[in-house]
């Protein structure tokens, strides 16, 4: 660092140079470039950063080439032509357009430089005609001014590129092998975010990583838990690492909004949209997808917000998040999204269509992908005014090919629940009654991995019940819905196998007004939270349904949110700032018994960090769950431990406390003895500190009431 | 036990009191007539009239013969406690907030609100013994803190001037010069405005309550933190047991908010923490809105709260309370 000069040195300096200092514009001085004077910026993110887009360079212009050499003659012609094409696309500034003549030959040289009001409109442009077939032989070759000198510098003579040695990275999986087995979460308050291990044996976090200004929206984890996604004006970065959070790769993508990564992690799709220049167009949308390792943009989207907005669950106005949806399973070899009539599946290995062409589906309304294969499920609204029926229908990746579907009358909406196994699909179908004056809801329920794909129809015992939230069971074959009149619904627990058949589905059990509105089932499936979330302040109720038996209730008042760990054994209920009052989080053991709460002022979010599946295989797992008593001797004998040192420390705490404070009231009471003296002079001599302690006397007081005399005859 | 309401007062309570004997209890409130209670059954005794505006606070002199109020009507005025007349009215440009007699009655610190372009400000008054010989002349007037100044009062034998209030800096000011001596420093102090300080018995001590949602409790000479109470909700009053080591916070939503969410979200209860392990040991409920005064009978078996509600709730406390441990 430099020394720092008082502005009287400076002063005198300028003085022995012969300097003015007052007419000198000090914001005029430039440091020669590479040279810092030994300042160094405290800005260490500046050199990292990607250069600042000035106002006045020349990103409006392009340069159009491989147009036709034409005499004088043809010029205007020519001209017009070009002009033609690119008025089409945005306004070109007056004299925008310049073809240059040979002054030798007259000739024109078959190039030409175009000026945009704005640089999108020129990057428009150069996106939309490069590689414009004018004719046979003139294909436009478009570039962007700016790009020119870059491609100028290009060596003529290809060198090898240096291979960097290669250092091993961190391990990034080293949160997993945490010797407690503990799992960790974050959670954003204020402007802090911070990274915790949830210790439930001390019953409060271990603060990870601590960082102010995180990130500028929100934080994400990546679907197996690598990596932390932070959101920037300037695009998106993942942090990682073994011990703390470093930053391992940053996506440059101005005004990013979403993001949303691959279920593999492998890929990491952003977007942004952006204000027209002119108010009356609609948003224009950009959407990168980046290969999370190396950074770099595999594909990009860009067009007008309606192309991104077409049916999905988004409705009429914005865009639908994610846009672009994976199919299942780690190896994120799909993506698709839905358009109008069309739904377009890309291949991540080429990033190009299947088949270089969309699926037709007429006017399909939504889509969703089996959890786990290449399974497309599609739903397309009646139409005709129900000449044509509505249907769901399941679509194998990459053939194509319809697996099965199924025709459905006077629907009004549908939706779609896959099971995480992708083993079954429950579609909610919502029908309007005969009058068409209300609807009423069925399930048509898929068995995937069945042959054939069975459909199994079930209705609820009740018709007219309305359906308040649905939720399978995770890796298993139970669903549970909530159903009924809202201050007190129901319910239901089905399960996909019968007693003896496994093929139909049967009831399990209802049970009856319950304050819920929200389904949780832990990951690990069996247990299941109801919860009463919004309206319902915060009803909790912890239910085994193996058992079929509530385990316990609680009341997490005005909660928002309830986030199950990984593993299934804690979870968390949140209060986020939707409101102003109660803001925190409470943690919770599996079967409601409250572990810890902390309070949080601005309180954002809460994310358990996942886990990537495991790789015991299933009958290894269901080894261990049959010897659990055995591998939790080790644990328990461990949690008595901690619990008695905590115990202990508790005491040694309490007792230090407890002795300064007597230390500091003994000081105290001396001093306060030795102004006694002063005391009674500020009262004139009125004695008067002995009264001030209170002692409790028993006073014994009789009191005569009445007294009477009666003479009794005496036998 | 069940708490004694007492119903006297048509606005939202501001400042109560208990006179040294823990006979009579002192109320004021957003009604302009402080008002004087048994301490024992909750019987009112009677009001004092005079006052045209929300009275703020009060103090009652060691032999209970003469109470000082403030009022927003810019004035402080002395009463004759037993008879209910005005002895003697001191007149401000500005609302008077907060009072306090010095040990032996000779002076008492009262505090102005800033109004139309006038600061904050202490005036100190000399209390003759004689009302008839009562001027309205200040000793001194002490300028400074930004805001309103919600509370000040005397440090030990009279030496200091301890003051709290919007900036969340507590103030300790030599009483002789008027020469600020001591600020609580950033890192220590509150985070918001603080509404309310208490001394304990004895002097030694004192505990601010703020808006931040905490109490915190200082040495009175050397303004060192000693303890920090965390709550769930803006704390407006505080009292300390003079019998048990114990601290009651009272407080609540923000009153403008009360009506639009559940019941539950308020907490207007009254709560009581260790004041050695900082850990809250229990509530007493009952208010329907935030609690704004709070005070302990000097006999520390009973304590009484007033709301925004308009209700003074007296709470004997029952045997078991005296037996808690923790």
């Amino acid at each position: 660092m430099a020394e720092v000069v008082s502005m009287d040195e400076i002063r005198a300096t300028a003085a022995r140079l012969d300097i003015d200092l007052s007419s000198l514009d000090l914001d005029s001085i430039r440091l020669p470039p590479g040279e810092d004077f030994g300042v160094i910026s405290d800005d260490e993110d500046l050199k990292g950063e990607d250069p600042l887009e000035f106002d006045a360079g020349f990103g409006n212009i392009i340069v159009v080439d491989n147009l036709p050499v034409v005499p004088k003659e043809k010029f205007d012609k020519l001209e017009g032509v070009i002009r033609k094409i690119y008025s089409q696309i945005g306004v070109i500034k007056e004299d925008g357009l310049w073809m240059p003549v040979d002054p030798e030959t007259q000739k024109t040289q078959g190039y030409c430089f175009i000026e945009y009001n704005t640089p999108q409109e020129a990057e428009l442009a150069k996106e939309k005609t490069n590689g414009y077939k004018l004719d046979r032989s003139h294909i436009f070759a478009v570039n962007m001014f700016d790009d020119i000198e870059k491609f100028m510098k290009v060596p003529d003579e290809w060198a090898t590129p240096e291979t960097k040695p290669y250092t091993p990275g961190e391990n990034l999986q080293k949160w997993l092998t945490d010797e407690k087995a503990r799992d960790q979460f974050v959670i954003r308050a204020g402007t802090d975010t911070e990274v915790l291990w949830n210790d439930a044996r001390q019953s409060k976090p271990e603060l990870v990583y601590k960082r102010s200004y995180w990130t500028e929206s929100f934080v994400q984890w990546s679907p197996l838990g690598t990596y932390l996604a932070t959101v920037h004006r300037q695009g998106a970065a993942v942090w990682g690492g073994a011990t703390t959070f470093n930053r391992l790769m940053r996506y440059a993508h101005p005004q990013v909004k979403l993001i949303d990564f691959s279920p593999g992690e492998k890929f990491l799709v952003t977007y942004s949209s952006h204000e027209p220049s002119n108010p009356r167009d609609t948003h224009r949308v950009v959407i990168n997808i980046f290969d999370v390792r190396t950074g770099k943009v595999m594909r990009d989207f860009k067009g007008s917000a309606d192309e991104f907005a077409i049916g999905g669950t988004g409705g009429v106005s914005g865009v639908s998040w994610p846009v672009f949806r994976w199919s299942g399973g780690r190896d994120d070899k799909y993506f698709a999204r839905i358009g109008k009539n069309v739904i377009s599946v890309y291949e991540t290995e080429t990033f190009t269509l299947i088949d270089k062409k969309s699926i037709k589906v007429e006017n399909v309304m939504d889509f969703s992908w089996s959890p786990t294969d290449p399974i497309l499920a599609l739903f397309a609204p009646e139409l005709g005014g129900g000449n044509q029926p509505a249907r769901v229908s399941l679509v194998q990746i990459p053939s194509k090919e319809e697996l099965r579907q199924k025709n459905l009358f006077s629907v009004s909406d549908c939706k779609m629940y896959w099971q995480s196994n992708g083993d079954y699909l429950a579609v909610k179908v919502d029908r309007y009654t005969k009058t068409k004056k209300s609807t009423y809801t069925g399930f048509e329920l898929f068995r995937i991995k069945e042959r054939d794909i069975p459909i199994e129809v079930l209705e609820l015992e009740n018709k007219n019940d309305k359906i308040i939230s649905f939720a399978w069971e995770p890796k298993g074959h139970r669903f549970a819905v909530i159903h009924g009149d809202s201050p007190r619904p129901d319910v239901s627990f089905y399960s996909m196998r019968s007693g003896t058949n496994t093929g139909r589905v049967s009831k399990l059990s209802t049970i009856r007004g319950k304050q819920a509105n929200a389904l949780y089932w832990s990951p690990g499936g069996r247990f299941i939270i109801l919860a009463g979330l919004k309206g319902f302040n915060g009803q909790l109720e912890f239910y085994n349904v193996d058992e079929l038996e509530t385990m316990a209730t609680a009341e997490h008042f005005m909660a928002t949110d309830v986030e199950w760990d990984p593993t299934g054994r804690y979870v968390v209920t949140s209060v986020t700032s939707v409101h102003e009052m109660e803001n925190g989080f409470n943690v919770w053991s599996f079967n409601g018994k409250l572990l810890y709460r902390i309070m949080k002022d601005h309180f954002f979010q809460f994310l358990w960090r996942p886990r990537p599946p495991s790789f015991l295989s299933p009958e290894k797992e269901e080894e261990i769950a049959k010897n659990l008593k055995k591998y939790s001797k080790k644990y328990e004998a461990e949690d008595q431990d901690v619990s008695l040192q905590l115990s202990e420390q508790d005491r040694e705490k309490r007792k230090m406390l407890k002795d300064e404070w007597e230390r500091w009231v003994s000081e105290w009471k001396r001093l306060h003895e030795e102004q006694k003296l002063d005391r009674q002079m500020l009262r004139d001599g009125e004695a008067s500190d002995e009264e001030e302690e209170y002692e409790a006397k028993e006073v014994e007081v009789e009191e005569l009431l009445d007294v009477s005399e009666e003479v009794i005859s005496f036998d | 036990m069940r708490p004694i309401l007492m119903k006297g007062h048509e606005r939202p309570l501001t400042f109560l009191k208990y006179n040294r004997e823990g006979d009579l209890l002192f109320s004021c409130a957003k009604d302009h007539n402080p008002t004087v209670w048994f301490a024992d059954n909750g019987e009112r005794l009677g009001t004092y009239r005079g006052h045209n505006g929300a009275v703020w606070s009060c103090d009652i002199s060691r032999d209970s013969s003469r109470l000082i109020t403030g009022s927003a009507d810019q004035t402080s005025k002395l009463w004759d406690v037993q008879t209910g007349t005005q002895l003697y009215t001191f007149n401000f440009d500005s609302p008077a907030r907060s009072v306090d007699f010095a040990v032996g009655e000779k002076l008492a610190a009262i505090t102005t609100d800033p109004f139309m372009g006038l600061p904050s400000a202490i005036h100190v008054k000399r209390i003759t013994r004689d009302p008839d010989d009562q001027t309205g002349e200040s000793v001194y007037i002490l300028k400074g803190p930004q805001g309103r100044i919600n509370r000040a009062i005397w440090g030990p034998l009279n030496k200091t001037i301890i003051s709290a209030g919007e900036d969340a800096v507590i103030r300790i000011w030599d009483s002789e010069t008027g020469k600020l001596l001591k600020e609580s420093d950033k890192e220590d102090g509150h985070k918001k405005p603080m509404t309310s300080l208490s001394k304990s018995t004895d002097g030694s001590h004192f505990i601010t309550g703020s808006l931040d949602k905490s109490a915190k409790l200082w040495d009175s000479r050397t303004l060192t933190l000693i303890k920090t109470y965390v709550t769930e909700r803006p704390v407006n009053a505080v009292a300390m047991s003079p019998l048990l080591d114990h601290v009651v916070l009272g407080g609540g939503q923000d009153a403008s908010a009360v009506t639009t969410t559940d019941h539950r979200a308020g907490k207007f209860e009254a709560k009581f923490y260790g004041k050695i392990f900082q850990e809250e040991i229990g509530g007493v409920k009952g208010h329907f809105g935030p609690i704004n005064a709070l005070a302990f009978n000097p006999d520390g078996k009973s304590f009484s709260s007033g709301g925004e509600d308009g209700y003074v709730r007296l709470h004997h406390f029952d045997h078991d309370y005296f037996s808690i441990k923790i």
